[in-house]
């Protein structure tokens, strides 16, 4: 019996990642499978933990579980959170602008699929790249350090720019025809936006606008933090998404929160963390706490919760005090912040 | 009428959010027979549409969700492998 070939397409459910996907399966007629990796850094993911809504007032939906039932394409979530924390910390090829280390990831995530391509028997990888679209991992000379590095030369099939690049291996064996696809460079996306037309593809996600680790604010806070710690981990990693953070005169990290849904998320870490907390109003998480530090624990909170005598409770090592404290003064508070707040609220 | 199913599998997803929930769901059918119904019990309200949205991509099929104190019990059939 002959083997039908079927492709693998990492998908992020923008609108390059949809393009490919339906140029393979549509246009081509190839069996595929989308596969979209949970990094634990999707903006989207963490305004529904906080209860952020969209402009329209709906809950955010995941870009790429929407974009596969609209195309009607079998999709799989695989989270790899746990060990995206190490691509992170240490990329062999660097950082971009903020902290993302784009290339990495990319090589990280192909390296993944390969695993599945060679276990569940697929006979390629798709991917909505663009050539040029992006400078730290889409030049001609970062696909082929990619595909070098994967030891997938010649499997990677890159329908939107495919014309502009060699011939790949189901070209070579005719499983894909190289006219059927496209010859996409650049940043522009008006071929794209066309293309989207021609095909009813929906698409909302910015390019490349859902990844923490292309915030400016995020990155602030992540070199301060690394700067303090030899390492990192998720713990830290999560904490920097939210709420105000400062950095106290005898090194303790406070991490406040400043509506709701950042309470409802920080109060998840009270039991691995010290913190403090003043009743209806605000938590703090506390990080390598420093006790000479408590009296200006205990008169931040005073400040943010009501900017008047505050009772604050601090539990520190599960041991519990409480304090009455005075609001600290803002040019002091302003001097500890680290960065600036986050953009996502 | 989602009171007369009785789920083959139940899975607590609760405290956790978009989209692990559906991971957990994808990897829990994967380990069921054909014909077989998963309950997922979460408190993301993601999942309102993200569950129904996840079986029209696999194909598989979607019997119906409900609230009860903050909790969404969403049902699925395995229709396919």
């Amino acid at each position: 019996m002959s083997h039908k070939p079927k492709a693998l397409v990492l998908f992020s459910g923008g609108l390059d990642s949809q393009l490919a996907a339906v140029n393979i399966s549509k246009v081509q007629g190839i069996e595929v499978k989308l596969i979209h990796f949970y990094t634990g850094f999707c903006i989207t993911e963490h305004k529904r933990r906080l209860g952020i809504p969209n402009k329209d007032g709906k809950i955010p939906q995941n870009p790429a579980l929407k974009a596969a039932a609209h195309l009607e394409l079998p999709i799989e979530i695989i989270d790899i959170s746990q060990e995206y924390i190490n691509v992170i910390l240490n990329p062999k090829f660097g950082y971009g602008k903020n902290v993302n280390p784009c290339l990495d990831c990319r090589i990280f995530m192909l390296l993944k699929l390969k695993e599945i391509m060679e276990k569940e028997n697929y006979d390629f990888i798709v991917t909505g790249e663009v050539l040029g679209q992006r400078p730290m991992s889409q030049t001609k000379h970062k696909l082929f350090i990619i595909e070098k590095e994967t030891g997938l030369k010649g499997l990677i099939v890159r329908p939107l720019s495919a014309k502009l690049l060699p011939k790949t291996i189901p070209e070579e064996k005719d499983l894909i025809k190289r006219e059927l696809m496209w010859d996409i460079s650049g940043r522009s996306r008006k071929k794209q936006i066309n293309l989207a037309k021609t095909y009813n593809i929906n698409y909302e996600q910015p390019s490349g606008g859902c990844c923490y680790l292309t915030d400016e604010h995020f990155a602030v806070k992540f070199r301060e933090e690394l700067s303090f710690k030899k390492s990192l981990n998720w713990d830290d990693l999560s904490l920097m998404t939210v709420g105000r953070h400062l950095r106290l005169p005898n090194g303790t990290k406070m991490i406040i929160s400043r509506n709701e849904g950042e309470t409802k998320f920080l109060s998840g870490f009270k039991n691995r963390f010290d913190w403090a907390y003043v009743e209806n109003k605000a938590i703090a998480i506390l990080k390598d706490l420093n006790e000479e530090d408590i009296d200006y624990i205990a008169r931040i909170m005073a400040r943010y919760c009501g900017n008047k005598p505050t009772y604050v409770d601090i539990s520190i090592d599960k041991n519990m005090i409480k304090k009455i404290a005075e609001p600290l003064e803002d040019d002091i508070i302003n001097s500890l912040k680290v960065g600036v707040e986050s953009h996502v609220r | 009428m989602l009171d007369d199913i009785k789920a083959d599998v139940e899975h607590n997803v609760c405290g956790t959010y978009c989209p692990i929930p559906i991971s957990e769901l994808s990897n829990q059918m994967k380990k069921m027979q054909i014909g077989q119904v998963i309950e997922l019990i979460a408190d993301d309200p993601g999942v309102v549409e993200d569950v129904p949205a996840w079986c029209k991509a696999t194909g598989q099929e979607f019997l119906g969700i409900y609230e009860e104190d903050g909790e969404f019990h969403a049902f699925v059939k395995k229709v396919k492998d």
